[in-house]
C-alpha cells in the first residue's frame, strides 16, 4: 500500500438520505466508495487524490433489483454477482449478465457494482456497451430529488459524466422489450479471464423477411466513451445479410470509432478487430 | 528394513500442512522487537551523473534513518562474479530504478511519501537500450566494448562446409524479457549486533550467495554473518541473486539505526526493479546435404545483460551450450556474447539461457525442413544425436539414448499425424485456423562445465538424540519440493519411514553449504550427496555393531539413540567429487558440459481465432526422459507448471520497455495466463536412469521451460503458413503479419 491510511477519512452513513445530505453539504469533497474495486487500486498505488471517502457499500436502497411488467430497475449498488445470478437479467438482458460474468475475478464480482462501473466511466468498462444497446436510463439522486436521464447522454468524454457534484447514481432502468432479439457479445482481452478489454462489443439484432429489421451495436475501448455505432446500424437496417454488406459494414464501423495506441493494444488492431466483430455479429443475424 | 520404497512414491510435502493451514512463516510474518521498516530511493533516469540530493518539505526528516553509499562499512558492491554492481549508486547511475539511498522509519505508511519527497538532480548521459545499440558502441557504458562476456565454441571445420552444402538456411530469432512473477514479493529483515554480527531472514534461493555478499559489504568475517531462509513463496530464479541486494540494504539500515529493519517490496517495486529473463537475438546459418543432414553451421547468439554483469556470463554459458540442441553437428561455430544496456540487470530465470537458444534452434529446424522439403518430424529424426556421437562441446553421448523412439512416442500420444491432416483440411473453412507443432530438446542438469567441481558442495545427515534423522543442507524449498525429495532420498537410503526424516531450516549457522538451489541441480547433485551422507550414518551404526545387516525402523532408531548417548552429536558429511570421466576445458569451452542431460519432445496444438487473432493452446503433450522420477506428483507439477510458464513466455507476457524502464509493471498490464487460458498439460515420462544422480534422477526443474515456445510458434506457423520468429507473439503481431501477407478473407479493413 503506497498510501498512508492516516491521510484519509472514511465515513459510512446508515442511509442513502444521510449520504446525499453529506454530498450536498460539501459538494465535490466526498468520493463515494462502494465495492472499492477501482478506488482501492488507486489507493494501493498511492494515486488516490480524494482524501474524504463516503461508503455506500451495501446500502439497502441501492442493493435491490425490482422487476415490473415494463422494466427492471437495478440498484446501483448491485454487484456483478447479483447481476449474474438474477433470473430476469439472465433471461432478458443476457448481454449484461455476460458482461458481469467476465468483469474481473470472482472477488471483484462480489464487490464491484454496476453503479461504480458507470461513474468510473472507463471506456473499457465491460457493462456499458450492454447498457447502450438496451437504452438504459439512469436514476440520479441528490437532496434536490431524483432525475431520470438516458444513459446514452451520460458519458460526455473520457472519464467524464453528467453527474453533479452532489449526486449519486441510484438505479439503472432497462425496458423489458428486447427478448425477441438475437444477442451477441464478445470481449477481446489479453487473456480469457481477469483482463481489461482491448475491444468489446454488445449487440442486438432482429431479422424479418430476409432483411435486417432492427439492429443495435455498441463497442467499448475504441473511443473516449462507450460508443453506439449509429451509422453502421443505419447502413445495415433493411438490407439482406450478404458478403458485400459485411464488407461495407466493417468499413463504416471502423470509420465510426476512434481507437488509440496504448499499453494494451494498438489502434490498428482495435480497428480491425472491431470491424471483424461487427461482421461476425451480422453473419449471426444472417444465420438466425 | 521396511521393504517399501519411498523414492518413486508421492509422499506428502514436508511443509504442505503448514502452508495450507496458514502456519508457514514468510518473512513479512516475522516481527522483531523495535523493528523499523526500510524503503529504497531509486534512479528515475537510465544513465546519469547524480547531482544534488534534496530532502523536500512536508516530511519529518529527523524521524527517518537515511543511508547513502558513504555509510557502507566494507566494499560498495554486491559480491557475485565481477563485483561491478554497487549496493548503492555513488555519483553515477547506470539504469532506471538503481538504488541510490535508503530510508527507514517505524511507521511503514510514512515511507512512500518520504521516498517521493527526495529529489535528485541528474546530469544525464546518453544511454543504450537494445542489443543493437550496444553493439554500435556509440557509447561505451561498460568496460571497453560493452561486452560482459563472450564465448567461442568450435568443432570441426565450419569454413570448409559451405561449398559442400546443397542447402544453406539462414534465420534470425528473438526472445523478450520475462518476469518471474513469484506469488510472494521479495523481502528481507536484517538485525545487527556488534558482538554477534549480522543476521538476515528472507525470501531467497541461495543463503550462501547472500552470506558472501554481506561479508564483503559489511566487512565481516564468515562467522559474523548469518542468513536464514524463511518460507519462500516462489522464486523461479528471481530470488537467486537479487535478494543479496535487498539483504544488503536492510543490513546497512540495521547497522546505522541499531535496530532490526524489514524491507518488503510491493508488486510495483518488485516488477520495476528486480531481474527478468535476458532478451536475446540468435542468428543461424546452416549447411545441409540434399537429404537434410546438417553438415555444419554458424550460430551467433547475443543476450542483453542490462547494466551490470551479475549472472550474465553463466546465463550466456548455458545458452551457448544448448544452442546446438539435441542434434549432431559435425562442424559448428558458436559465437556468443552478453552485452550491456542501461536497463536493470537481467538475471536468473528458470531455463537460464536455454529457452532463448532453443527457441531459435527449434524454429530454425522447421525453417530448414521447409527449405529441404522434409517434414518437421523427418528433419529432426535425420539429425538427432545418437549414442557415441559428440555434442557441440564434444561431449560423448554415453547413455542408451533413442530420440527417434522418444519422438515417435510423443507423436503417437498426441495423435500428431492424424491431427495435422485434419487441421489442414478444416482450415479451408471457418473462422479459426488450427496447427500442430513440435520441439525436441535437451536440458543439462547441474552447474555448467567445471561449476560443480568449483562449488564443492557439502551435505550433512544427522542422527538425532531421539533416533530420527535430520538432513542438513543449504538447498532451499520455494515450492518445487526440495524438502520432500531430499527427505525421501535419506529415508530410502536408510530404510526408514519418510516421517522419521526431517530437514533443517536453511540457516547458514546450522547447515553446510550444499550450493545454490538453481540449475536443476538439487535432486540430482545434492540428492546424491544426501544419499552418500545417509549411507555414512548407516555404515557407522553397522560398524559399531549397533545395527545388523537387516533391521526394523525401531531397531534403527534405538541404535541411533544409543550412538548419540554414547558419543554425542552424530553427523555424517558428504562432499561433491567430480566423476573421473567428467572433464571440462574452460578456455576452449570443450568437454563434458553437464553430468547429465534430460531429453524431451513437446507437441503443441494451437488455434488462431481469425476474428481476434488470438492464439490459444488447445492441447499440450510433454514427454520427457528424466532419469528416474522420485516423486511423481511433484515431477508432474514441475512439468505442467513449467509448460504454463512457457505458454506465458510465448503468447502473453510482454515487458514493455521505455528508456530502460518497464512500463507495464503491474499484474493488470503484464499479462500472465490464467487457468482459463491454459490447456490440460499431458505429462509423460521415460526413465532411463542416470549414474550421477540420486537413485538415477536427473534434473527436471528447468527443462519444461525450454520446449513450449518453439512448439507453439511452430504450431502457429502450421496453422497460418506464416513464419513467426520472435516471442512474445501477441494477437497484434499475428494481425500485422497477416495484413502484410494480405490474406483477403482473414483481415478486417484497416484505415
Amino acid at each position: 500500500m503506497r498510501s498512508n491510511p492516516a491521510d484519509y477519512q472514511l465515513v459510512a452513513p446508515a442511509s442513502l438520505q444521510a449520504v446525499v445530505s453529506l454530498l450536498a453539504a460539501e459538494p465535490g469533497a466526498w468520493l463515494p466508495i462502494a465495492g472499492g474495486t477501482d478506488v482501492m487500486v488507486q489507493y494501493a498505488a498511492g494515486k488516490l487524490p480524494a482524501r474524504k471517502l463516503v461508503s455506500i457499500w451495501n446500502l439497502p436502497e441501492l442493493r435491490r433489483i425490482e422487476v415490473s411488467p415494463e422494466e427492471i430497475r437495478i440498484g446501483a449498488g448491485c454487484t456483478y454477482t447479483d447481476l449474474r445470478e438474477h433470473e430476469v437479467v439472465q433471461s432478458e438482458f443476457s448481454l449484461l449478465a455476460r458482461a458481469a460474468a467476465w468483469t474481473g475475478g470472482i472477488a471483484n464480482q462480489n464487490r464491484g457494482t454496476l453503479g461504480g462501473n458507470i461513474v468510473n466511466a472507463s471506456p473499457a468498462a465491460d457493462s456499458l456497451p450492454a447498457l447502450l444497446v438496451y437504452d438504459a436510463e439512469l436514476i440520479l439522486i441528490s437532496v434536490r430529488g431524483e432525475r431520470r436521464v438516458p444513459y446514452k447522454d451520460f458519458h460526455t468524454g473520457y472519464k467524464k459524466t453528467k453527474l453533479a457534484s452532489d449526486e449519486l447514481v441510484r438505479a439503472v432502468c432497462l425496458a423489458r422489450r428486447f427478448s425477441g432479439y438475437l444477442a451477441y457479445t464478445r470481449k477481446v482481452g489479453a487473456r480469457n479471464a481477469q483482463a481489461i478489454s482491448k475491444v468489446c462489443i454488445a449487440a442486438l439484432g432482429r431479422r424479418a423477411s430476409g432483411v435486417v429489421e432492427d439492429v443495435r451495436i455498441a463497442l467499448g475501448s475504441v473511443a473516449p466513451v462507450p460508443l453506439r455505432l449509429a451509422e453502421t446500424e443505419r447502413l445495415v437496417t433493411g438490407k439482406p445479410v450478404e458478403p458485400s454488406l459485411l464488407v461495407s459494414a466493417k468499413r463504416v464501423a471502423i470509420a465510426e470509432i476512434q481507437p488509440i495506441d496504448d499499453i494494451r493494444s494498438t489502434a490498428r488492431y482495435r480497428a480491425a478487430v472491431a470491424g471483424n466483430l461487427v461482421a461476425e455479429f451480422l453473419e449471426k443475424i444472417g444465420e438466425n | 528394513m521396511t521393504g517399501d520404497h519411498i523414492v518413486g512414491v508421492s509422499v506428502p510435502r514436508k511443509e504442505g500442512r503448514d502452508k495450507v493451514t496458514g502456519r508457514a512463516q514468510y518473512v513479512d510474518d516475522l516481527t522483531l522487537p523495535g523493528m523499523l521498516f526500510g524503503a529504497t530511493v531509486r534512479s528515475q533516469v537510465p544513465r546519469s551523473k547524480i547531482g544534488k540530493i534534496t530532502f523536500g518539505p512536508g516530511i519529518a526528516w529527523d524521524e527517518f534513518i537515511v543511508v547513502t553509499a558513504r555509510d557502507i562499512p566494507g566494499k560498495n558492491v554486491i559480491a557475485l562474479i565481477a563485483n561491478d554492481q554497487p549496493c548503492l549508486a555513488d555519483g553515477v547511475v547506470n539504469h532506471p530504478e538503481e538504488p541510490i539511498l535508503l530510508l527507514a522509519h517505524s511507521d511503514r505508511h510514512l515511507l512512500p511519501q518520504a521516498v517521493a519527497a527526495v529529489s535528485i538532480e541528474y546530469d544525464q548521459l546518453p544511454a543504450l537500450f537494445t542489443v543493437e545499440q550496444s553493439e554500435t558502441r556509440s557509447e561505451v557504458i561498460w568496460g571497453s566494448d560493452n561486452i560482459f562476456k563472450s564465448y567461442l565454441v568450435e568443432k570441426g571445420d565450419v569454413d570448409g562446409i559451405w561449398k559442400k552444402a546443397d542447402y544453406i538456411v539462414e534465420g534470425e530469432y528473438k526472445t523478450g524479457a520475462q518476469e518471474q512473477l513469484y506469488i510472494e514479493n521479495n523481502g528481507m529483515i536484517a538485525s545487527f549486533d556488534a558482538q554477534q554480527g549480522m543476521t538476515v531472514w528472507g525470501s531467497l534461493q541461495c543463503p550462501f550467495y547472500v552470506h558472501k555478499a554481506l561479508m564483503a559489504l559489511c566487512n565481516l568475517t564468515a562467522d559474523k554473518v548469518r542468513v536464514v531462509q524463511m518460507e519462500t513463496g516462489g522464486a523461479f530464479g528471481g530470488k537467486e541473486e537479487y535478494p543479496s541486494m535487498i539483504a544488503a540494504h536492510a543490513a546497512l539500515l540495521a547497522i546505522k539505526c541499531g535496530r532490526p529493519v524489514k524491507i518488503i517490496y510491493d508488486r510495483l517495486e518488485d516488477m520495476a526493479a528486480t531481474t527478468k529473463r535476458h532478451p536475446s537475438r540468435t542468428r543461424h546459418r546452416t549447411a545441409l546435404s540434399k537429404d537434410g543432414r546438417i553438415l555444419g553451421g554458424e550460430i551467433e547468439l547475443t543476450i542483453d545483460g542490462g547494466a551490470y554483469v551479475t549472472l550474465s556470463p553463466v546465463v550466456l554459458s548455458r545458452a551457448t551450450i544448448h544452442a546446438g540442441g539435441a542434434y549432431y553437428w559435425p562442424n559448428v561455430r558458436i559465437t556468443a556474447k552478453a552485452v550491456a544496456t542501461n536497463a536493470p540487470p537481467h538475471g536468473a530465470f528458470r531455463g537460464f539461457g536455454a529457452p532463448q537458444s532453443l527457441f531459435a534452434l527449434e524454429r530454425h529446424m522447421d525453417r530448414i525442413a521447409q527449405v529441404v522439403g522434409l517434414s518437421p518430424v523427418e528433419i529432426r529424426k535425420r539429425n538427432f544425436l545418437q549414442p557415441g556421437q559428440m555434442t557441440t562441446t564434444e561431449q560423448t553421448v554415453r547413455e542408451p539414448l533413442d530420440l527417434v523412439r522418444l519422438l515417435d512416442r510423443a507423436l503417437e500420444l498426441s495423435d500428431y499425424h492424424a491431427k495435422k491432416q485434419r487441421f489442414a483440411k478444416e482450415n479451408e473453412l471457418g473462422t479459426s485456423r488450427k496447427g500442430i507443432g513440435i520441439a525436441a530438446f535437451l536440458h543439462g542438469a547441474g552447474f555448467t562445465g567445471s561449476g560443480e567441481r568449483n562449488l564443492s558442495s557439502v551435505v550433512g545427515v544427522e542422527g538425532c538424540a531421539d533416533g530420527t534423522i535430520k538432513v542438513l543442507v543449504s538447498s532451499t524449498e520455494f515450492g518445487q519440493g526440495t524438502k520432500t525429495v531430499l527427505c525421501q532420498i535419506a529415508a530410502e537410503t536408510l530404510g526408514l519411514p519418510y516421517e522419521n526424516v526431517e530437514i533443517a531450516q536453511a540457516d547458514t549457522d546450522q547447515v553446510p553449504n550444499s550450493g545454490p538451489t538453481v540449475a536443476s541441480r538439487t535432486v540430482m547433485v545434492v540428492g546424491k550427496l544426501v544419499q552418500s551422507a545417509a549411507l555414512g550414518i548407516k555404515q557407522t551404526l553397522m560398524g559399531s555393531g549397533l545395527l545388523g545387516d537387516s533391521y526394523s525402523a525401531e531397531q534403527f532408531r534405538s541404535a541411533c539413540r544409543t550412538q548419540v548417548a554414547a558419543h554425542g552429536q552424530f553427523r555424517s558429511w558428504a562432499r561433491y567429487e567430480a566423476p573421473a570421466d567428467v572433464f571440462w576445458d574452460d578456455d576452449k569451452y570443450r568437454g563434458e558440459a553437464y553430468a547429465a542431460f534430460a531429453w524431451a519432445v513437446y507437441v503443441a496444438e494451437a488455434t488462431v481465432d481469425m476474428t481476434t487473432y488470438n492464439v490459444s493452446v488447445d492441447d499440450f503433450l510433454a514427454l520427457q526422459e528424466v532419469g528416474k522420477v522420485l516423486h511423481p506428483v511433484l515431477a508432474r507439477g514441475q512439468i505442467a507448471g513449467g509448460v504454463a510458464q512457457g505458454i506465458g513466455y510465448t503468447l502473453y507476457e510482454k515487458v514493455i520497455w521505455q528508456n530502460g524502464r518497464m512500463q507495464n509493471g503491474q499484474m493488470t498490464n503484464y499479462i500472465m495466463p490464467t487457468s482459463a487460458d491454459l490447456p490440460v498439460v499431458r505429462v509423460f515420462f521415460e526413465e532411463m536412469g542416470n549414474v550421477h544422480g540420486a537413485f538415477g534422477a536427473k534434473g527436471i526443474g528447468e527443462l519444461p521451460m525450454d520446449g513450449p515456445a518453439p512448439a507453439i510458434v511452430n504450431a502457429v506457423e502450421d496453422a497460418l503458413k506464416v513464419p513467426f520468429d520472435s516471442i512474445p507473439l501477441l494477437p497484434e503481431d499475428v494481425f500485422e503479419a497477416l495484413l502484410a501477407k494480405r490474406e483477403p478473407q482473414s483481415v478486417g479493413g484497416v484505415r
